[in-house]
C-alpha cells in the first residue's frame, strides 16, 4: 500500500497547501510519493525530496504540464496509478479540478475534502457547508481523496532525501487550450494560510472603503478576506471570497467587518481559533460564532481600531 | 446547438440543518427544498444562449425521487425546452449521477452540458468532471464567464489565485458558478406554459449502470459548537482582550 500525492506548484515553488496534503497524506499510511507534473520545475521536485515524510518524487517535465490542465494532467497521474492504493491532493480549486476525473477514470467514488484521516479507509468529512460531519469509509479497491488543507498542519520542509525519479509524459489533450491567468498579485501573506484575516461584507458599501481593512492588515500582517456579497457587489476580487463555494480558513484571528454571517459564510471561517465580529446589527448572526463581538458602526470603529493599534509597543507578526 | 442542464433538489440555502439524533443523516422532512443555487445559474446562461440565437434547444434533467421533477418543472418555467426525470429511490453518489448522465448525453446527444460546480449538500464537487471524464470530453470548471466561439468556448474559471480563461472544444462539460450571471425569476405565465412542457420519466435501473453505493455512511454528527463568546463595548476593550486575553496581537 503506497499513497500517490499530486503536488500543486507554480513550476518554481511548491504551493503551500501541498505541505498540508503531506501532513493528511502520511497519516493515510507512511509510504508516500509525491508526484510533480510541471515544466522546468525542477526547483520543486528538490523541494519536495526535502520533506521527511516524502520517500520518492517522481518528476515527469513537458510544456502541457505548465499550467493546470486537468485533462494532460489526468492522463499522466493515470499511468502511475496501478502502483498506489491511494490517489491525493489539496481540496482547493487545483484538486477540485482535477480529482473527480481521474476518480471516474479508475471507476472509483472520490472522498472530497475530508478533514481527518480516521483509518487509511475512513475519513470524516464536512457536509451541508460545514453543518454536519459525516464518517465515511470508501470500500473501493483504490481510494481518491481530497483533504481540506487548512485542517492539517503543513509537514517539515527539511532534512529528507527522498530518490527523485524521471518519468514520460502522457499524451497532450487536444481539445483543452490555456489561455491565460490573471493573478493578483499581493505583498501580503496569503488568505489560505495567514496567521490572521481581516474580512469585510456588504457593509464595507463600495470598494475604496476596503482601504479601511487593507490599512489594518497592513499594521498586522493580516491577509484580507471578503463575503460573496462583497465579490458580488464587485468590491473586491473574487480570490478573497471566504465561504462554502470560496475560501476556508482557519487563522489564530478571524475579523469580520461588516459580515452578517450567512450560514454559507460561517462555513468558510468559523474554526478559526478567535473570531471578532463587528457589526452595527447586534442580531447579525455572525455573533453568535465571535468570541468579541462589538456592536459598532464600522466607519468609525475602523479608524479606531487602528489608533489603538498604533498606540501598541508590539504587535506579533 | 443543444444544451443539456443538469439540476439537482437540495435542502434549501436558508435552512438551518439539523442532525438526525441517531446519527443517520440529517433532517429532510418537512424542511423546505429547492434547486441546487450554482444549478440556476447553470439553467440561466443556457437560456442567455438560446436568447442570443445559439442554441436550439435546451433539455433539463434531473436524478432523484419523485419530487425532484419540480427542479426541472422549475427549469422549464425559466426556458428550458423539455425535461428528463431519471427516478431513483436513494441518495447516490456523484460516480453514480455521471454514468446515468452519460448514458442520457449518449441518447440525446448535446453540445455542451451545463451544471452547478458543487451541490450545496454534499459539498462533493464531482459530478461535472467525472461525466467529462467518461465521456472522454474537455472539461470547464467553475466557470464565471462563458464566450460561445466557432466550435469551442472560452471561459473563465474562477481559481484560488484569481482568473483563468482556458479555450475547450465542443463538446465540453462546464460547472458554473454563482457569480456566471443572475438567474430569473420564472413569471406566472411561464410557470403556467411550463405544465405544458413534456417531461420524460427513466428508471435508472433501466439504463443498465451501476449505481450501488462505494461509500458507506458511518455516521452524520453535529460539529462541535463554538463557546459563546462576550460583547465588548469599546474599540479599546476589544484591542485589550486580543492582545491580553486572547494573545493574538
Amino acid at each position: 500500500m503506497s499513497v500517490l500525492l499530486i503536488a500543486e506548484h507554480n513550476n518554481k515553488e511548491v504551493r503551500p497547501f501541498t505541505y498540508n496534503a503531506i501532513t493528511a497524506a502520511s497519516q493515510i499510511n507512511d509510504d508516500l510519493h509525491v508526484l510533480v507534473l510541471g515544466h522546468q520545475a525542477d526547483d520543486v521536485a528538490k523541494s519536495l525530496s526535502e520533506v521527511p515524510n516524502v520517500k520518492k518524487v517522481i518528476h515527469v517535465d513537458n510544456e502541457i504540464y505548465e499550467n493546470y490542465i486537468a485533462e494532460n494532467y489526468t492522463a499522466a497521474i493515470i499511468k502511475h496509478a496501478e502502483n498506489y492504493s491511494h490517489i491525493v491532493s489539496s481540496a482547493n480549486t487545483f484538486g477540485k479540478n482535477l480529482m473527480p476525473r481521474i476518480a471516474a477514470l479508475l471507476d472509483t467514488s472520490q472522498v472530497s475534502d475530508i478533514i481527518k484521516v480516521i483509518s487509511e479507509d475512513t475519513f470524516l468529512r464536512p457536509i451541508y457547508a460545514g453543518n454536519a460531519f459525516a464518517t465515511v469509509k470508501s470500500n473501493d479497491k483504490k481510494k481518491c481523496v481530497t483533504i481540506r488543507p487548512t485542517s492539517f498542519d503543513p509537514a517539515d520542509k527539511s532534512g529528507g532525501s527522498a530518490e527523485i525519479t524521471k518519468s514520460d509524459p502522457a499524451e497532450a489533450s487536444s481539445s483543452t487550450k490555456f489561455l491565460k491567468k490573471e493573478e493578483v498579485k499581493s505583498d501580503r501573506p496569503e488568505l489560505g494560510t495567514a496567521r490572521i484575516v481581516i474580512s469585510g461584507g456588504r457593509g464595507m458599501q463600495n470598494g475604496e472603503n476596503f482601504k479601511l481593512i487593507s490599512d489594518i492588515a497592513d499594521k498586522l500582517n493580516a491577509a484580507i478576506g471578503a463575503s460573496r456579497a462583497a465579490v458580488d457587489a464587485g468590491y473586491i476580487t473574487n480570490d478573497h471570497q471566504v465561504g462554502q463555494t470560496g475560501k476556508v480558513v482557519v487563522p489564530d484571528l478571524y475579523i469580520a467587518v461588516g459580515i452578517s454571517g450567512a450560514i454559507q459564510h460561517l462555513a468558510g471561517m468559523k474554526e478559526s481559533k478567535v473570531i471578532v465580529a463587528i457589526n452595527k446589527d447586534g442580531e447579525a448572526p455572525i455573533f453568535s460564532v465571535a468570541d468579541y463581538g462589538l456592536e459598532a458602526d464600522l466607519f468609525e470603529a475602523l479608524p479606531q481600531f487602528l489608533s489603538e493599534l498604533n498606540k501598541l509597543n508590539t504587535i506579533q507578526k | 446547438m443543444k444544451i443539456l442542464v443538469a439540476v439537482k433538489r437540495v435542502i434549501d440555502y436558508n435552512v438551518q440543518i439539523r442532525v438526525k439524533e441517531d446519527g443517520s443523516g440529517v433532517v429532510t422532512d418537512n424542511v423546505k427544498m429547492s434547486t441546487n443555487p450554482p444549478d440556476d445559474n447553470a439553467i440561466e446562461e443556457a437560456v442567455k444562449i438560446k436568447e442570443a440565437g445559439k442554441a436550439k434547444e435546451i433539455v433539463a434533467i434531473t436524478i432523484g425521487e419523485e419530487k425532484a421533477q419540480e427542479t426541472v418543472r422549475k427549469a422549464l418555467a425559466v426556458g428550458a425546452d423539455r425535461g428528463i426525470h431519471v427516478k431513483v429511490d436513494n441518495v447516490i453518489e456523484p460516480l453514480a449521477v455521471s454514468k446515468i448522465l452519460k448514458k442520457i448525453v449518449e441518447k440525446e446527444n448535446p453540445d455542451l452540458v451545463f451544471m452547478g460546480k458543487q451541490a450545496i449538500d454534499d459539498d462533493c464537487n464531482q459530478t461535472g468532471q467525472m461525466l467529462a471524464a467518461l465521456l472522454n470530453w474537455p472539461q470547464a470548471t467553475f466557470a464565471s464567464k462563458i464566450e460561445i466561439k466557432d466550435n469551442a468556448l472560452e471561459v473563465t474559471r474562477e481559481i484560488d489565485e484569481g482568473l483563468e480563461t482556458i479555450e475547450v472544444n465542443v463538446p465540453a462539460i462546464v460547472t458554473c458558478d454563482l457569480r456566471l450571471n443572475e438567474p430569473r425569476y420564472a413569471s406566472l405565465p411561464n410557470i403556467m406554459k411550463a405544465k405544458k412542457k413534456p417531461i420524460e420519466q427513466i428508471n435508472a435501473s433501466d439504463l443498465g449502470v451501476d449505481i450501488n453505493p462505494r461509500i458507506e455512511q458511518i455516521k452524520v454528527e453535529e460539529p462541535p459548537k463554538r463557546k459563546a463568546g462576550i460583547k465588548v463595548a469599546s474599540v479599546e476593550e476589544l484591542v485589550q482582550k486580543l492582545k491580553n486575553e486572547a494573545k493574538v496581537i
